[in-house]
C-alpha cells in the first residue's frame, strides 16, 4: 500500500524524523488560513500516490494566503497520472540550502535490504544514477542485524554527508530505519531530504510503501486504507475482497491463480489480435475457493463494467474441484438473473472436470460456451467481445 | 533422482492439526509422501489418524526431527507464525524446509531467509509457493499429484496454476521433478538454484523455466544459463498485458516504470539462447519438439 507524502510525513513524526507536517486541505478556500498559520509563504503540494507531481504542475509557491487560495483551486481536481488530486497540502517554504537523497528498499535479488542515497537530491534519482552514478551510493543491510550505529555511520560516510550534517545525518538514518522496520514498509523513499539555512536537517517530502501481508500486526495502518481513490470497480472489488484490477479493454477475465490469470490476459490479446483487437478488460483471481458467492461478486463487478462485451472464465482445478467451480458458475448467474447479460465462455480443465463440465453442460445456460482448451476459450472470448455470431 | 526431493525424503508437516495443513497432509499421503510426523506446539504425543495412516504429532521440530529422522518440512502455519516456524525448523538442522503460507510480511521473510543463510544447513522454498514435486516419488506441498507421470523434464515457476497448466500441456511427456518457488518479493530457492539442481540431474533432459513481470529474477536467470546451463531450457514469462504501477495479484508481480516488464524478461531469455513461448501451450510446444528431435 503505497501512501500519500502527508501520510508518511505522519509516520516519519511518529518516529521522530525531523520534519514539519503541514495542513491537509480539501477545498481552495480552506487554503487561505492554512497559509496564513503557515506564515503566508507556502507551497501548495498535490496528495496523489503517483510520482511526477512537480513536473505534473501539482506542486506550487505560493507568496501570500491569497495566492495559496488560487493555487490550491488550481491544483484540486487536476488529474496526475490518472489520478484526480482531492487533497493538497500546504506545507511551509523551507530556505533550502542543500538537497539529499534517501531509500530503504526491499532488495529482491539479493534477498535483504538496501540503502540507496545520493548528496544529490531534488531530482528523480533513476536521472540522477544515470547522468552520474557514481553520486548514487548503495550500502546493502543484513536483515538480521539492521541499521545500528555503525551501519548508520558507514551510510552517511559512503553517502558523502558534508561534515557539519554528519550527526544529524546518522540520526536521520537511524530513524528512518525505525519507521522502516517498526511499521512494515517495503520502501522508504526522503526526496529531497534537505539541509535548511538554519542548518538543520528535514524530509522535505516522503514516499513510504507499507507491506499489507502485516497488516495484522499494524491495526493502526487501516486509516490509511483508500476510502475511494482510484477506479470506482476497483473500489467496489475492493470492498468483496476481490483481487481485481481494472484495465481498458473488451473481455472480461476470471481465473483462479495470480500466474494463470495474467497468462491468461495475454493470451487474450493475442487472439484479439486476430479480432477487431479487443483487449482484455480487468485482471481478476479468484483464488482457491471459487464458491458461488465469489464467483456471483466477480461476475457483478465485470458484467458492472460497460466496456465487457464478453467475459472469460479460466480455471484450472489444483486444490480447487472444477464441479465447484461449475456450481459456482450456476448459481451466480442464478443470483445475478437478468443482471447477466454477456457471454460467457468457459474453460474447465484438471481436478474433477469431467463433473464440472457435465454440470455447466447440464444446465444449459444460454450465455454460457464450454471451451476445452485455453488458446480456443480466448479466441471464442475474443470473437464474441468483437460481435462476431456465436 | 529427480531434485531437492525423492523417494527416501522423510516429510514432516508443520501446522499438520490446522484445516490446510490436514487437508493437504492427506493429499501428501494419497500421493505416495513419506509423511513421517507432524508439528503442532502442545500437541505433542497426540497422533492424528489419516485415511491410510496413522501420524504422529510432536510439540517441535526438533523432537520431530530425533524421532523420525525427517529431512524435509512442509510448513502450512498462519503467516503471524511462519517465521518463528521456519527458525525452528532451521534451528532443527532440517535440511529442505517448503513454505506453503501466503501473506508473510517480507520483513519475516527477509530475516529467516538471512537466518537460514548464516546457518547454511537449510534450503527454504517459498513463502507463497505450491511446493515441490517429483511425480512417483515423493510430493511436498499442494500440487496435484494426478496431472502427470514421472518423466524426464523439469520444471521450475514462480506461479502455482501456470505449473499446474504447464505439468498438464506436457502430461505425455511427465517431469522429473516440478519446483513452485512462489511469487513473493523475497523467496528462498531462486530459478537460478533450480535451474543449477536440474543441470546436475541425471533424470532431467530439458528444464520449463516460467516466470512473471516484476523484479529482475528472470534476467538474472537468463545470465546463469547463458553461462552455465548445457541442457535445452525453454521459458515462459506471464503478464505482458499488466499495466504499469499495479500488483498483480502475486505480491512481488509488479511494472515499475521501463523495469520487471514481460517483453524485458523475454528479450533477455533469448538472448540466453531460450526459446519463449507465447503462450503455455505454444510453450509447451517449443519443448515438444525438442523432446522429439
Amino acid at each position: 500500500m503505497d501512501l500519500m507524502e502527508y501520510q508518511a510525513k505522519e509516520l516519519f513524526a511518529k518516529h521522530d524524523v525531523p520534519v514539519t507536517l503541514g495542513i491537509v486541505v480539501e477545498n481552495a478556500a480552506d487554503a487561505r488560513e492554512a497559509a496564513a498559520q503557515l506564515g503566508g509563504r507556502v507551497v501548495v503540494k498535490a496528495q496523489v500516490k503517483a510520482g511526477g507531481r512537480g513536473k505534473a504542475g501539482g506542486v506550487k509557491l505560493a507568496t501570500s494566503p491569497d495566492e495559496a487560495v488560487e493555487l490550491a483551486g488550481q491544483i484540486l481536481g487536476m488529474t496526475i497520472k490518472d489520478l484526480t488530486v482531492k487533497k493538497v497540502l500546504i506545507a511551509p517554504a523551507a530556505d533550502i540550502k542543500d538537497e539529499y537523497y534517501f531509500s530503504y528498499l526491499v532488495d529482491r535479488a539479493n534477498r535483504r535490504y538496501l540503502c540507496i542515497a545520493s548528496t544529490a537530491g531534488g531530482v528523480e534519482i533513476e536521472v540522477t544514477a544515470h547522468e552520474n552514478p557514481d553520486a548514487v551510493k548503495q550500502i546493502a543491510i543484513d536483515p538480521l542485524v539492521g541499521v545500528d550505529d555503525s551501519k548508520a555511520r558507514e551510510i552517511v560516510e559512503t553517502t558523502g554527508f558534508p561534515a557539519e550534517v554528519a550527526d544529524q545525518a546518522v540520526d536521520a538514518v537511524k530513524k528512518l530505519w525505525t519507521v522502516f522496520v517498526e511499521e512494515d514498509a517495503s520502501l522508504v523513499e526522503v526526496n529531497p531530504l534537505v539541509l535548511l539555512g538554519d542548518g538543520k536537517l528535514e524530509a522535505l517530502d516522503g514516499k513510504v510503501t507499507l507491506d499489507e501481508n502485516a497488516s495484522f500486526r499494524h491495526a493502526d495502518h487501516a486509516e490509511f486504507e483508500d476510502q475511494a481513490e482510484g477506479d470506482p470497480l476497483e473500489v467496489a472489488a475492493k470492498e468483496k475482497n476481490l483481487n481485481y484490477v481494472k484495465l481498458d479493454g473488451e473481455v472480461g477475465i476470471i481465473g483462479n491463480g495470480a500466474g494463470l490469470v495474467m497468462s491468461t490476459l495475454d493470451v487474450v490479446a493475442y487472439a484479439g489480435e486476430s479480432h477487431g483487437g479487443v483487449k482484455p478488460a480487468n485482471f481478476l483471481d479468484i483464488g482457491g475457493g471459487a464458491s458461488a458467492e465469489v464467483m456471483a461478486n466477480g461476475l457483478h463487478i465485470i458484467l458492472g463494467d460497460p466496456q465487457v462485451k464478453s467475459v472469460f472464465v479460466n480455471v484450472f482445478g489444483g486444490i480447487t474441484a472444477c464441479d465447484a467451480v461449475a456450481n459456482g458458475i450456476v448459481h451466480a448467474l442464478h443470483i445475478l438473473g437478468d443482471d447477466a447479460n454477456k457471454p460467457l465462455v468457459v474453460r474447465l480443465d484438471g481436478n474433477n472436470v469431467v463433473e464440472g463440465r457435465r454440470i455447466l453442460a447440464d444446465a444449459g445456460h444460454p450465455l454460457v460456451t464450454m471451451v476445452d482448451t485455453m488458446d480456443g476459450a480466448a479466441d471464442k472470448a475474443a470473437a464474441l467481445a468483437n460481435g462476431e455470431a456465436a | 533422482m529427480a531434485i531437492f526431493l525423492n523417494e527416501h525424503s522423510k516429510v514432516i508437516v508443520q501446522g499438520m492439526t490446522g484445516s490446510e495443513g490436514s487437508k493437504h497432509t492427506q493429499r501428501m499421503l494419497n500421493s505416495g509422501t513419506n509423511v513421517v510426523g507432524g508439528v503442532t506446539p502442545g500437541k505433542g504425543g497426540q497422533t492424528v489418524a489419516f485415511e491410510g495412516a496413522t501420524v504422529p504429532v510432536f510439540g517441535s521440530v526438533g523432537e520431530a526431527v530425533e524421532s523420525t529422522g525427517a529431512d524435509v518440512s512442509v510448513v502450512f502455519v498462519p503467516p503471524r507464525f511462519t517465521r518463528g516456524a521456519v527458525i525452528e525448523a532451521v534451528d532443527a538442522g532440517v535440511p529442505l524446509v517448503i513454505v506453503i503460507t501466503e501473506g508473510v510480511p517480507v520483513k519475516d521473510t527477509a530475516e529467516f531467509f538471512a537466518y537460514a543463510q548464516s546457518k547454511g544447513t537449510s534450503r527454504i522454498i517459498g513463502p507463497n509457493c505450491p511446493g515441490l514435486i517429483s511425480p512417483g516419488k515423493s510430493n511436498a506441498g499442494i500440487i496435484p499429484s494426478d496431472i502427470t507421470q514421472s518423466g524426464r523434464v523439469g520444471l521450475v515457476s514462480k506461479s502455482g496454476t501456470l505449473t499446474y497448466q504447464m505439468m498438464y500441456e506436457l502430461r505425455d511427456f511427465g517431469f522429473s521433478s516440478a519446483v513452485g518457488i512462489g511469487g513473493d518479493p523475497i523467496i528462498g530457492t531462486t530459478h537460478i538454484d533450480a535451474l543449477q539442481a536440474f543441470e546436475d540431474d541425471p533424470e532431467t533432459d530439458a528444464i520449463v523455466m516460467i516466470g512473471e513481470i516484476g523484479g529482475d529474477a528472470e534476467e538474472r536467470a537468463a545470465a546463469y544459463i547463458k553461462e552455465h546451463i548445457t541442457k535445452p531450457v525453454v521459458g515462459y514469462v506471464a503478464g505482458f498485458t499488466a499495466p504499469e504501477g499495479k500488483t498483480m495479484g502475486h505480491a512481488g508481480a509488479i511494472v515499475s516504470g521501463s523495469s520487471g516488464t514481460a517483453e524485458a524478461k523475454k528479450e533477455a531469455l533469448e538472448a540466453a539462447g531460450v526459446k519463449v513461448g507465447k503462450t503455455p501451450s505454444a510453450t509447451a510446444q517449443l519443448m515438444r519438439e525438442i523432446l522429439q528431435s
